[in-house]
């Protein structure tokens, strides 16, 4: 079993749901990033760590803002490798997963990628830009070195589509639970939950995490009761990186530790 | 063989690399599209507006002048000569009709040097469509008339800027905002790039290029050219006068990219002569980037040719060497301007002056019995004031 599958069977047992956070690698600096995300590990189920890519088209504001600060600060691919290197060698234990675009796997080299991330520890992948109609070779490199890959569905995502991507996805589905870009909303969106039920009736063998849009405690509930086996939140973290930099430490721990309250029912 | 196949792909090049929910709209345009572009009402809907409204055919007109002087045949395609001054509008009017059919009430597009947003504009407003334009807020600085232009056509512009705030960041902003308004929106994107279906569909629309030039040197010449030379951006004009040309295997095709201050300054836009295969906007084909993969500022004098990816047919056509591509710098595109104008009296824009650039540095290559077709993309009325600025006169 993998570490994200074991975390998710685990939190089942507890009667939880995962918190998944989300940090730009590199923001603001990659030696600070290490830290905050060492942090951040403390009170979340899973680590989502974005590699920053120059023109990330599935972000909204917030976290291109991240990847502006951190390709400002001149983060690179290896230097992401080297963090979540740093962390395993910290002693974070939880699944670790990378989300970055095509593009910068392709330059690094697709097996080089997928190597690397199993030698440093990260244990998923998730390619916002790759459709699961090109993912078929990075899909057998990934099952070769033991990646799993995660893949997101969609509002528009039709049930077609869906079974294609259940027949490529490991680890956890990815629900982006409203249409647009990446960013913290004051309200969770009524379609969110109502997209949550609709996928829940295809999405049985894996676990499903629902995204974008979600950054209270309260979201995170909502989701969770609604039978969401993880929220994932982003932007909200980002946020507090933005305006605190490298001294986002203590916040970042204390706002996750609000939001995992969320994902307890009963 | 016809490419792309079935999944878009030219040869290894082309693809869809976009974000989920972007997926279904595309695989919907694909759809509305191969039901549409053998729908004899759709052609003749198309075929009307192009020839009533734009004017089509434009004409192949021979430079009796810069022939004496360079020792061969020259003709322009003059797509300067198209409504609103530019090949865009083949395409547009083509994808807002498309639009209407599938029922999108609202197009969205990126525009560089503002031309694809005029007419993008144009044709929202004469098929009462809503239309949005994003445009990086340096290209509004170069290109002020257009930017009022499209909103006397009853545009919306919306400034892009983030990034290099180019043709690039205007794209990553119409592609977030169809990510949010995919289901009632119709992404009309401006040149042969992004995902399937575009680079198809975008050159069939500007196909009529190549057939009317086809059509007309056998009328002038009673023969096909020697060679054809366009200049290349995302390279929407130089696919529409090849396209028809590509089993004519005699007939040269010559690309122009653009060279800037230099290949080896790093400030240009020169995809083939120094980039790398990648992926940029849902397409897999040369792009200008550093080892990592992140995408490289580049510059032009020309907006419309300041973009870091190439349309990935050009990508196989260089492969397969069925064309072949070279660029020019900004000086050499500037020279090119004043001497068509002041030889032929006409001024192109600084793309279209990239092609008539390579073909004045590259006369030695041709002989007297050769006849040759640049294919003149736009007029140069909105350059003149970048031009003069540039040149000190006002």
């Amino acid at each position: 079993m993998s570490r994200i599958a074991e975390k998710f069977a685990e939190l089942k047992q507890r009667n939880e749901g995962a918190l998944i956070g989300y940090l730009t690698l590199g923001d603001p600096t990659p030696q600070a990033s290490a830290r905050l995300a060492t942090c951040l590990a403390e009170s979340v189920d899973i680590l989502e760590l974005g590699i920053p890519f120059s023109d990330p088209i599935a972000d909204g504001p917030t976290i291109q803002g991240a990847i502006d600060r951190a390709l400002r600060a001149g983060t690179n691919t290896d230097d992401c490798f080297e963090i979540a290197a740093r962390l395993r060698r910290d002693g974070v234990e939880i699944p670790l997963v990378f989300m970055t675009y095509y593009n910068i796997v392709l330059q690094y080299g697709e097996e080089r990628f997928v190597a690397k991330c199993s030698e440093v520890g990260v244990d998923g992948l998730l390619v916002s830009d790759l459709p699961v109609e090109e993912a078929s070779h990075l899909v057998k490199i990934c099952r070769k070195y033991g990646v799993d890959t995660i893949f997101l569905i969609a509002p528009t995502t039709t049930e077609e589509r869906i079974n294609k991507i259940l027949k490529k996805a490991s680890g956890f589905i990815y629900l982006v639970s409203l249409l647009g870009t990446t960013g913290a909303r004051e309200k969770l969106s009524e379609v969110t939950i109502e997209k949550t039920k609709w996928a829940l009736q295809y999405v049985k063998n894996l676990p499903l995490a629902v995204g974008f849009g979600i950054s209270k405690p309260e979201h995170v509930r909502a989701v969770i009761e609604a039978g969401a086996s993880g929220a994932v939140v982003g932007s909200a973290f980002v946020k507090i990186i933005e305006e605190k930099g490298a001294d986002a430490c203590d916040e970042l721990r204390s706002f996750a530790a609000r939001l995992k309250s969320g994902t307890k029912l009963g | 063989m016809r490419y792309p196949t079935r999944r878009g792909r030219f040869g290894r090049y082309g693809g869809r690399y976009i974000p989920e929910v972007l997926m279904p709209a595309v695989e919907e345009l694909d759809e509305a599209y191969r039901k549409f572009r053998n729908d004899r009402e759709f052609k003749r809907e198309l075929d009307y507006y192009l020839r009533e409204y734009v004017g089509r055919p434009t004409p192949l007109t021979y430079c009796a002048n810069m022939s004496a002087e360079l020792g061969f045949k020259v003709y322009l395609k003059r797509e300067d000569l198209a409504h609103t001054g530019a090949h865009k509008i083949n395409n547009t009017l083509g994808q807002a009709l498309l639009a209407k059919r599938m029922g999108k009430r609202r197009i969205i597009a990126e525009t560089g040097a503002g031309q694809h947003g005029v007419a993008t504009a144009t044709a929202a407003a004469v098929l009462g469509l809503k239309c949005e334009i994003y445009m990086g807020t340096e290209d509004m600085e170069r290109q002020k008339m257009n930017v009022f232009r499209m909103r006397l056509l009853g545009a919306e512009v919306h400034p892009v800027s983030s990034g290099s705030r180019t043709l690039k960041d205007a794209i990553n902003e119409a592609l977030r905002d169809w990510l949010t308004n995919v289901t009632t929106t119709h992404y009309l994107l401006g040149s042969v790039l992004g995902p399937h279906p575009y680079p198809m569909m975008i050159r069939d629309f500007q196909s009529v290029i190549g057939r009317e030039t086809k059509r007309q040197i056998l009328k002038h010449e009673g023969r096909l050219p020697s060679a054809i030379i366009a200049c290349v951006g995302g390279g929407s004009n130089a696919m529409g006068i090849f396209y028809p040309f590509l089993d004519d295997t005699e007939v040269e095709l010559i690309g122009v990219e653009a060279g800037g201050e230099g290949i080896e300054t790093g400030r240009h836009a020169a995809r083939f002569a120094a980039g790398r295969e990648g992926v940029l906007h849902g397409t897999y084909t040369y792009v200008l980037q550093d080892e990592y993969g992140q995408i490289a500022t580049t510059h032009s004098i020309s907006a419309g040719l300041d973009y870091p990816a190439v349309g990935p047919e050009h990508a196989l056509l260089r492969e397969i060497k069925r064309a072949k591509y070279y660029y020019a710098t900004d000086d050499e595109a500037l020279e090119a301007f004043h001497y068509l104008s002041e030889k032929e009296g006409i001024i192109p824009a600084l793309e279209s002056a990239h092609a008539v650039a390579w073909l004045l540095k590259n006369a030695d290559k041709f002989d007297k019995g050769d006849v040759v077709v640049i294919n003149l993309s736009g007029r140069g009325d909105k350059d003149v004031e970048a031009v003069a600025k540039r040149e000190g006169v006002v």
